[in-house]
Formats: C-alpha cells, sequence, structure tokens
C-alpha cells in the first residue's frame, strides 16, 4: 500500500512539474500572496475572483493555480495577521494573538520567519502523513457517525472558548454568541428561516468574510482610531531579521512539532475547519507552556504552533475533503465547487480515477511551498513596507480594500453592511473586555453541530445518553467534561486564594496607589 | 456612559449577555421546537439562548463580588472618540449607497475621503490625495485586473 503511494507521489511531482502547471502553480501562488497581504483579501475572495479564469482551463492546471492561490494567499494572511492585526483568513485569528505583539516588540521579521519555517515543516510533514497513513485515515474517518463529530466539536468549542485570554466564562459565552449567528438562515432540515429580520439577503446565513472583517477590521479601527500613529514602532525588518536566532529556534521547535501533529490529527476528521485547528494548536501550547502568562504577549510558541497547525492541517484536510466530498472550510468547498465545475465528481473513486490530478495537486503543495519561500525572501522588503505606513494612510485604505473584497466574494452590497454591524458589535464587545476570536469558531461550526446533534437523537430516538455510550463520542465526551470541571476548579481555587490572601492594605481606596501596580495585580 | 462605568465591565457584559439570552430564547418561540428524536428549528436556538441566560447570570455574579472583594479600581479613562466612530460608520454606509447609485469610483472615493478625516491628524490635502490614490488602485488593480463586477460609473440602480 504505501509502496503504491510512493509510486503516486512521484507520479503526481511528474504532472507538478510539467511546464505550463508549474507555471500555473507559480502564478497562483504570486497572486494569492500579493492579494493575501492586502488587509481584508483573504483566499475566500482572492479564489472566488480568479475562478472564472479556470472555466476554459484544463483540470489539472486549473486546480494546481487555485491551490497556489489558496496556500500563497494564506502566507500572505500570515502576514497580514502578524504586520497588521488583520486576520484575512480567519485560522489566522490566533496568530495576531502572538504575532502582532512581536511585531509592536521589533520581532516582526523573527515572527514571519519562523511562520515560513514553520508551514514548510508542516505541510511536509502532512505530505508525508498522507502518503503513509491515508488509507488508514480513511478508515478511521469512515467511522464518525454524527454521534462522534458532534462530540468532537463540543470538545473543540469548550476548548476554544476557555482558551481565550481573559475570563474563561466570557470566552464561552462568547462561543455562544457565535452560535447564535451561525443560526442565522434558513434551516437545513424544515427550511424555516431563523433570526433573519426580514432581509432576504440573510437567509443564506451571515456571510463569513463579513463577520470576520467585522469583528477584527472595523472593529478593530473604531478601537484604535486616534489612538495610533504608527502600526509598528518603526522598526526594520531586514532579510536577517527573518532568521531565528538558534535560541528562538529551539524555542519554537516543539511547538512547531505539536501543532504539526494536531493539524495532522483535525485533518483526518471531516468537517472540521482549519479555524478549530489553530485554536486548539493554541490552547495546547498554552497548557503544555511552562509560561502561560506570556501567551498574547508575544511568546513565539503562540505562532509557532498554529501556523505550523494550520498548514499540516490543510495537507491533511484533502483527505476527507476529496474522498469523502465533506469540505472542512469554506476554502475547500469552493475547492470543490471548481472541481465539480469541471465535471470532476469527489469521492471515494476519485483518488484512483483522476490519479494525475490528486497526486499532482499534493505534490505541487510541496512545490509550491518551495515557491513561496523563494518568492518571499526577496519580497519582505515590500511587506514590510506596510509597517512603515501611518496609521492614518492605513486605516481609509484598509476600509476600502474590506468593502471591497467582502464585496467581491458575493457580488453583495448587503453583505458590506454586515461588516458594518458586526464591527460596531466587535468594538462593543472589546470594550467590555469580551474576547471575540471564539464568535468566529462558534458561528463556523454552529450549523454542523446543530445538524449532528439533531442527526445523532434522531438515530437513538431522542435518548441524550447515546454520546457517552458510544466509545469514541463517549471520550471526547469526557475530555470536555474534564476541561470544564478543571476550568470551575481552578477559578474557584483562585477566588477563594484571593479571599484568604487578602491583606487588609487592599481594603484601603486604591486612591494612592499607582497605576500600573495595579495592572500587575489584575 | 459614566453611571454604566461605576457598574463594571463585568456586570454590564453580563446583563448585555442575559439580554441577548432572552431576545434569543423568546424570538426561538416562534419556530417550532419538536421533540428530542425529532427537532424542529426553534429546538437548538432556544437551547442557545438559555445557556446564554445562564452564562450572563455568571457572569454578572463573578462581577458583582469581585466588586466586593476588590475597591473600584479607577481605570486610565480614554475619552470617546464620537466624531471619528460615526464617521468611520457613515463612510461605510457611504460605499454601499455610492456603489448602488454611482459606482465604484465615487463609492471608493467616499469610503476613504470620508473616514480619513476620523483620524485628527488627516487634513483636507492628505484625504483628498489618499482617496484619489484608491481610486486608482480600485480601477487598475480592482475593476481591470482582477474583473470586479462593479461598474467605475452607473447612474441609478
Amino acid at each position: 500500500m504505501i509502496g503504491q503511494s510512493l509510486h503516486d507521489l512521484f507520479y503526481g511531482f511528474g504532472v507538478a512539474l510539467e511546464p505550463h502547471n508549474i507555471m500555473w502553480s507559480f502564478f497562483g501562488v504570486l497572486i494569492g500572496n500579493l492579494i493575501g497581504v492586502l488587509p481584508g483579501m483573504g483566499a475566500l475572495s482572492a479564489i472566488s475572483m480568479l475562478l472564472p479564469l479556470t472555466y476554459t482551463m484544463h483540470p489539472v492546471p486549473a486546480i494546481l493555480m487555485l491551490a497556489g492561490i489558496f496556500y500563497g494567499s494564506q502566507y500572505g494572511g500570515a502576514i497580514g495577521a502578524i504586520l497588521l492585526n488583520l486576520p484575512s483568513h480567519p485560522p489566522h485569528a490566533v496568530t495576531c494573538l502572538d504575532g502582532y505583539p512581536m511585531t509592536r516588540a521589533g520581532k516582526g521579521g523573527t515572527a514571519l520567519g519562523i511562520t515560513m519555517i514553520c508551514s514548510f515543516f508542516a505541510a511536509s510533514f502532512g505530505i508525508m502523513v498522507m502518503v503513509f497513513a491515508s488509507p488508514l485515515l480513511v478508515s478511521i474517518a469512515f467511522k464518525f457517525g454524527p454521534t462522534e463529530i458532534f462530540s468532537i466539536m463540543l470538545l473543540g468549542l469548550i476548548a476554544g472558548g476557555t482558551m481565550s485570554r481573559g475570563s474563561p466564562l466570557k470566552g464561552v459565552a462568547m462561543t455562544v454568541f457565535g452560535l447564535i449567528v451561525g443560526c442565522v438562515g434558513t434551516d437545513v432540515n424544515s427550511g424555516a428561516m431563523r433570526f433573519t429580520f426580514g432581509f432576504p439577503e440573510l437567509t443564506d446565513r451571515v456571510e463569513l468574510v463579513a463577520l470576520a472583517m467585522g469583528l477584527f477590521g472595523v472593529a478593530d479601527f473604531l478601537r484604535s482610531v486616534n489612538r495610533m500613529h504608527f502600526v509598528g514602532n518603526e522598526t526594520k525588518v531586514r532579510l536577517r531579521d527573518m532568521r531565528p536566532s538558534k535560541d528562538e529556534m529551539k524555542k519554537a521547535f516543539l511547538p512547531m512539532v505539536r501543532g504539526t501533529l494536531v493539524g495532522t490529527l483535525f485533518g483526518a476528521m471531516p468537517g472540521t475547519g482549519p479555524t478549530i485547528t489553530t485554536f486548539i494548536a493554541y490552547a495546547v501550547e498554552r497548557k503544555v507552556s511552562k509560561h502561560p502568562e506570556r501567551f498574547g504577549q508575544g511568546e513565539i510558541a503562540g505562532v509557532a504552533a498554529p501556523e505550523a497547525a494550520s498548514h499540516s492541517k490543510t495537507q491533511v484536510d484533502f483527505i476527507p475533503t476529496m474522498s469523502l466530498g465533506i469540505p472542512g472550510d469554506a476554502v475547500m468547498a469552493l475547492l470543490l465547487g471548481a472541481l465539480l465545475i469541471q465535471g470532476i465528481q469527489p469521492g471515494p473513486q476519485l483518488i484512483s480515477e483522476h490519479a494525475d490530478l490528486f497526486w499532482g495537486l499534493i505534490a505541487s503543495f510541496w512545490i509550491g511551498n518551495v515557491l513561496l519561500m523563494v518568492l518571499n525572501v526577496p519580497m519582505i522588503g515590500v511587506w514590510v513596507k506596510l509597517l512603515q505606513v501611518p496609521y492614518r494612510y492605513l486605516f481609509p485604505s484598509a476600509l476600502f480594500f474590506i468593502a471591497v473584497g467582502v464585496y467581491s466574494t458575493n457580488n453583495s452590497l448587503f453583505e458590506i453592511g454586515e461588516v458594518l454591524v458586526f464591527g460596531i458589535i466587535g468594538a462593543v464587545l472589546l470594550a467590555l473586555d469580551f474576547p471575540v476570536a471564539p464568535i468566529l469558531l462558534g458561528y463556523v461550526l454552529g450549523p454542523l453541530v446543530e445538524e449532528n446533534f439533531r442527526r445523532a437523537l434522531l438515530l437513538s430516538r431522542g435518548d441524550m445518553t447515546v454520546f457517552f455510550t458510544h466509545g469514541i463520542s463517549a471520550a471526547f465526551m469526557t475530555i470536555s467534561i474534564l476541561l470544564v470541571a478543571a476550568q470551575v476548579f481552578f477559578g474557584l481555587r483562585n477566588a477563594l486564594r484571593a479571599r484568604q490572601g487578602r491583606k487588609p492594605e487592599h481594603l484601603l481606596p486604591a486612591a494612592g496607589k499607582p497605576l500600573d501596580e495595579i495592572a500587575v495585580e489584575e | 456612559m459614566g453611571r454604566l462605568e461605576a457598574l463594571g465591565k463585568d456586570v454590564v457584559g453580563g446583563i448585555l449577555m442575559i439580554a441577548i439570552g432572552i431576545w434569543v430564547t423568546i424570538q426561538s418561540h416562534q419556530y417550532p421546537a419538536g421533540t428530542m428524536s425529532r427537532m424542529g428549528p426553534g429546538f437548538f436556538p432556544t437551547a442557545l439562548g438559555v445557556i446564554m441566560i445562564l452564562l450572563g447570570i455568571a457572569i454578572t455574579a463573578v462581577g458583582v463580588l469581585a466588586r466586593r472583594t476588590k475597591p473600584a479600581v479607577a481605570e486610565k479613562q480614554l475619552p470617546p472618540e464620537w466624531k471619528a466612530w460615526t464617521l468611520i460608520s457613515l463612510s461605510i454606509v457611504a460605499f454601499i449607497v455610492f456603489a448602488r447609485y454611482g459606482g465604484l469610483i465615487p463609492a471608493t472615493f467616499a469610503i476613504t475621503f470620508i473616514s480619513a478625516f476620523a483620524d485628527r491628524d488627516n487634513t483636507w490635502k492628505s484625504a483628498l490625495v489618499l482617496a484619489l490614490g484608491m481610486c486608482a488602485i480600485a480601477w487598475i488593480v480592482f475593476w481591470w485586473a482582477l474583473q470586479l463586477q462593479l461598474p467605475l460609473f452607473q447612474w441609478g440602480a
């Protein structure tokens, strides 16, 4: 089996290295990278804008180009997340948490370098896993019924909600808010309209890109206007800054490996998107770390793990997407759409029937990652120029890019209105110290969670215990309960300690206290 | 505003969550809930609404308790930026209106020009230059190169 896979992979390299294929791949990477760096433009808008171009092409170069756009913009998105705190592609929301503080500390170049190394390492690992383990992973993925899918998603939601900075209660509340936002639109089972406020545009759910851009783009502009003057502190990121020091490499190595493993694990499961993967990779890293308090303040592990996870996940994600036809996220769904337009039906027979396409695609991912590294070494100066743009020029331009980017995903002006609404909601929530990233997680998983919950109970005839009696599901549920119990336990212990350890002078009004001392206490 | 701040962020946030939860629960009552084995469209949102109310109560409780154990801390207050917030929101609305009744170029000009004034350091001249620059990008990159489905100029819908 493995010999066969290796043979197929070599064949794939042959396909991907054909001159016109590699040319389209390079073109895709270049355009994707360029668009991905623009604030407000992510893989979704880039692919949907260039999709019409592929109608006249052959299937193989068409898919290679779209895939090139995908990982090009994915890497470009990481640049935007690290340098500008703008996640154009939702999975990078987590990268912002530590990547942006690194930029502010003058370490933006290192963060980019680490991202590049991690993505290359993780992608290479993901390809190896596909080759050696894809038959096995597919057979496990086949065993997942709605019960198991619901349990794993619940685990993901709880982990995602409690991992955010600050109060876990608020994180979970935001996850639930995201689930509620995910309910907006037509109910798949009954066709009933929910929470549409009478807008026909809302029957097709809230647009993902609009939600992300509102919560992370506009909300941030509303918060920072007149309070920020330069995005970076005019630090110069040169080529040699991008090469992480030995010490930084050492710090990033284990998180990179762990992130890759998380990404690989989740890639094999149908329906779990890259966003949840990066969130979990980050959560794991924070739990494992000896200095969890440093996360969110520019910890290198907080960049390495999610970036590695998202890239290995992207690779492995092609197993369920191609073999089962279940896309992990919106981008995968778009790529599936492109395949269907070309007259290729994804399903178990795809790998055998269109071997050139499947293995060529995998090989092109590796080649594309090499291209990406080669391309970004000379281009880094251009990306860094973005840093030197004063904020007063940056945010009006970014607003325009957001508006055009959101419009281009569906040619809908209504969705730009959604951006504004979620921007204001996001700004209010941020002002009240709520983390906004879990909203996105809840939104993406919401419909899948509901669907699988309903299906599981339909199969069990309304018996709720089914989640605890099925082996795999029971394991996920147990971990979820342990997670909640641990949070409650630590929360109560901290509260008790705060009460017992309270010294008399704390009762005095804090009038005379300097501000920074209070901040340390918090 | 001042009275809200006196309550503390957790209390305000918790009450907001309770309000959202109540609204969602009431709204979901319009949709049939069905039975456990055959759930209707109302079941899941109702459950979410109830969970939200419970979380809101918990957040409020934590906020109230924290107030009791810890004396009120005067945080560094930043003055509200009403003008900037209005201008940014307005610029997005302007983009939608002008894209519908004017085309890509007027919309681009509007969103950049109006939002530029949200920042106090921008002058008429810098806002104009920025807006014209963005129009050029809109024309060359989006309309010409990426073939954005929006005419440069159009009158009426």
